[in-house]
């Protein structure tokens, strides 16, 4: 029995050196945290640490600066898309990403992501999808539910008087200059191997000059879903993934990965 | 236009554009508005020429955010637009301001309030000089009055937002874009050697990872971060500029700025040629205002009149800077109305002190 | 030497054309000026003019109100500026287009240029604009024709070169014109 433990070590896992050492603000079952760890991840396999610029923008997300260890400028609410489209310009050689949430994506800055993407600007985009505000409260979102319940739809999301809501990844990949939309989740093991897999595609576009490549991860918010980080998880798998199928939904690469 | 041409007539608005060239402008974000558009017309050929870039932006918000995001790299780089662009654009320049950021913007002001005219005007001194957009922080304000220092200007603006590492503005009017004069095309276009830049990102190679934010939540943060800035506009008070014409022997000293401050001029040498002893100050800088001189005139004991182009704005700051001896008058020609020197003797002469006293 | 003139006419009379023409003669001699367009929805349809200012001192405004010289190409211009003109001032009215009887002759130094005639009889009305200047060059005496000729490359680009010969000899019939007169 003592014998059999005393193997000699071997490391199977390791944190890449680009994630930061540090608790993350983010509350018990967010899937922030696992899409950071993604992030790093795949920076970290495609060897472009130390040529990455981040560019945060406003909401949970904002933190990003804590915990991964890149070179990052903040920018105003919705205009991640505009500030990182001045940074590839200015600097081509950088890696260049966006991380938004769905309220600033797709609400404020919607002007910005439009026209990046149909610039075809050579950066990736990374969109988490709550389908609420999370660092205001969990108001209504242009990714809430009809039906769904939020500080701001109390009777929950109208599809007559709020819409329905948007499916971005489809919206992107309808662009002509787009080079790649995928929407992923990280509810489970698999999902998050499959999302590890896309978002690596996402970044190795822009590596090999491909243009602009977009990655949607759809993300749990039990704090504003009132739910428990269980019952988050679950609804991620059911009912968004019904309405938000996961996919890649253009790849001007078309080898399916 | 060729480079060192030293007879080149253009408007200011070219003349804006080529100063951004012969300062090293690096990427220049345009969105289309009157009385403005010959700055992205031009660029679009001449900074591409050079090597720079140039992007057509979706809006004056996502212009500003590109100059924000191209500034982050420690490039030189320019944004224009007109009054309600500017406006749009106020958003970008605080979070620029917040994280000392060394954009330039060109604002060439039209009639407002809201779509207003396209007609010159002077109403967004405050917008300007007051930092425009939300917080406490002020932009380095340039006014140029000819197409020289429409020229010289935008590459002084250029040199300052980097010693400062913050935006700065420079101001003109609708008079200014659109009226040609002869330029000295003199400078020729800056080498940058990149020194300077340690705070610029460009990927954490063999060094720390650098981020520029403008957010600061743990106890007390924010305000040293004011605090910071705040020290950082008192000693930008060494760049305050001005032109004083005839004040030395003048019982009046007539305050005007950028176009409104030349046609000032013609006024006062008509009144010279009636023996009026009236002179002209003009601050070139708007922020910091140049209050020291007036100060100093005004403790000569000599009068003042304030004109503008506008419903009075920058009389706040000369009666600032002059409250210890003396007050100052103000006539305004408001925006939809074009100032010529002949209408502007009749309230100089009234303001006269032997009449006015 | 301070001088100042506002060009008006209809938009497509080549008012702007020739105050460019006149700010680059002036620059071209050395002289300091200014050209100051009326811009925008005024240019499209109804009438269009500029103000230029030469002289051998730093100019202060580029806007006059009662300029010391005009060109009229149209009847509207002279019923907005012929007022203003201070009183022995110079006023070139193009009077192949605006009625002689409302131009003011006392006040004013007036002088009456059937420029339209003039042109055509040279091919081209379009070229009344030069033959405007010319005139007015003669009249002021304040530039000589030669560096308005000479200045016509500037404002002609590459392509419409060949059209330089026939404006100078324009220039040249208006200036001669306001000579015999």
């Amino acid at each position: 029995m003592t014998q059999a433990i005393q193997t000699e070590e071997k490391q199977v896992f390791r944190l890449p050196d680009v994630l930061a050492d540090t608790a993350t603000h983010f509350c018990p079952g967010c899937h922030h945290g696992i899409v950071h760890r993604l992030l790093a991840d795949v920076l970290d396999q495609l060897g472009v640490v130390q040529d990455t610029i981040c560019v945060a923008s406003v909401g949970c997300s904002v933190f990003i600066y804590n915990y991964l260890l890149l070179d990052t400028v903040e920018s105003p609410h919705g205009r991640a898309a505009a500030v990182a489209t001045g940074v590839k310009r200015a600097n081509p050689e950088n890696v260049v990403f966006t991380y938004q949430g769905d309220g600033d994506l797709a609400a404020i800055g919607l002007s910005e992501i439009m026209y990046a993407a149909n610039r075809g600007e050579n950066m990736t985009v990374v969109f988490v999808n709550n389908t609420v505000y999370g660092m205001t409260g969990g108001q209504l979102a242009p990714t809430t539910m009809v039906g769904q319940k939020t500080t701001t739809s109390q009777q929950g999301r109208s599809f007559e008087t709020d819409g329905a809501p948007l499916k971005m990844t489809e919206i992107i990949a309808g662009l002509p200059g787009v080079y790649f939309s995928a929407r992923v989740a990280v509810n489970n093991v698999k999902n998050i191997k499959k999302a590890g897999k896309i978002l690596k595609k996402g970044f190795a576009n822009q590596v090999q000059h491909k243009g602009f490549s977009f990655v949607e991860f759809l993300a749990a918010c039990p704090t504003n879903w009132r739910m428990t980080p269980v019952e988050a998880n679950e609804r991620v798998g059911g009912e968004m993934i019904d309405y938000f199928p996961l996919g890649i939904f253009k790849d001007n690469d078309n080898d399916g990965l | 236009m060729k480079k060192n041409d030293t007879n080149l007539l253009v408007k200011g608005n070219e003349a804006i554009a080529l100063g951004a060239v012969a300062a090293g402008c690096e990427c220049y974000f345009a969105y289309p508005i009157t009385p403005q558009s010959e700055i992205p017309e031009l660029l679009s050929e001449s900074l591409v020429e050079v090597g720079g870039t140039f992007v057509q932006a979706e809006s004056e918000i996502a212009a500003a955010n590109m100059l924000l995001g191209a500034t982050a790299c420690g490039k030189r780089a320019m944004t224009s637009s007109s009054s309600p662009g500017i406006a749009l654009k106020q958003e970008a320049i605080s979070y620029m301001a917040g994280s000392q950021l060394p954009g330039v913007i060109v604002n060439i002001c039209r009639g407002g309030p809201g779509l207003g005219s396209i007609d010159p005007s002077q109403g967004d001194y405050y917008q300007t000089t007051r930092g425009g957009g939300h917080g406490d922080y002020r932009t380095l304000t340039l006014a140029p009055a000819s197409c020289q220092e429409a020229y010289d200007l935008t590459i002084r603006a250029f040199d300052l937002a980097f010693l400062y590492r913050n935006p700065v503005v420079v101001l003109g009017d609708a008079i200014l874009g659109q009226m040609k004069e002869p330029i000295k095309n003199w400078k020729e276009r800056v080498v940058l050697d990149g020194k300077g830049l340690d705070w610029s990102l460009s990927g954490a190679r063999n060094r720390e990872p650098r981020l520029l934010k403008s957010l600061y939540l743990s106890d007390g943060a924010l305000a040293g971060h004011n605090r910071k800035l705040q020290e950082k506009y008192q000693a930008m008070r060494k760049e305050c500029d001005w032109e004083e014409y005839r004040t030395q022997d003048a019982e009046l000293i007539v305050v005007a700025f950028g176009s409104m401050g030349r046609i000032a001029k013609s006024a006062v040498r008509k009144l010279r040629e009636k023996n009026e002893k009236v002179g002209l100050f003009r601050p070139i800088s708007l922020y910091p205002f140049p209050e020291a001189p007036l100060d100093r005139l005004a403790a000569q004991g000599k009068g003042f009149l304030t004109l503008e182009n506008n419903a009075g704005q920058m009389v706040d700051d000369v009666r600032l800077a002059i409250r210890r001896h003396a007050d100052s008058g103000l006539h305004c020609v408001l925006p939809g109305h074009l100032a010529n020197p002949d209408d502007l003797l009749g309230p100089i002469e009234e303001a006269m002190p032997a009449k006015a006293g | 030497m301070y001088q100042d003139v506002i060009i008006a006419g209809f938009g497509g009379q080549g008012v702007m054309l020739i105050g460019n023409l006149l700010a680059y003669a002036a620059m071209d001699q050395g002289l300091e000026c200014t050209f100051m367009p009326v811009y925008g929805v005024e240019m499209r349809g109804g009438t269009a003019n500029c103000t230029v200012v030469l002289s051998d001192e730093e100019i202060g405004s580029p806007i006059v109100y009662s300029p010391k010289s005009l060109i009229v190409m149209n009847q509207p211009s002279v019923d907005k500026f012929q007022p203003r003109l201070a009183i022995g001032g110079v006023l070139v009215a193009n009077t192949s287009i605006i009625d002689p009887g409302i131009l003011e002759q006392k006040r004013l130094r007036t002088f009456s240029v059937p420029a339209n005639s003039i042109a055509d009889k040279l091919g081209t009305a379009k070229m009344a604009n030069m033959v405007m200047l010319g005139a007015w060059l003669e009249a002021t005496g304040c530039l000589a024709l030669e560096s308005a000729q000479g200045a016509l490359d500037r404002v002609f680009s590459k392509q419409n070169s060949r059209l330089i010969p026939l404006n100078e000899k324009a220039l040249k019939q208006g200036a001669e014109y306001v000579r015999g007169v």
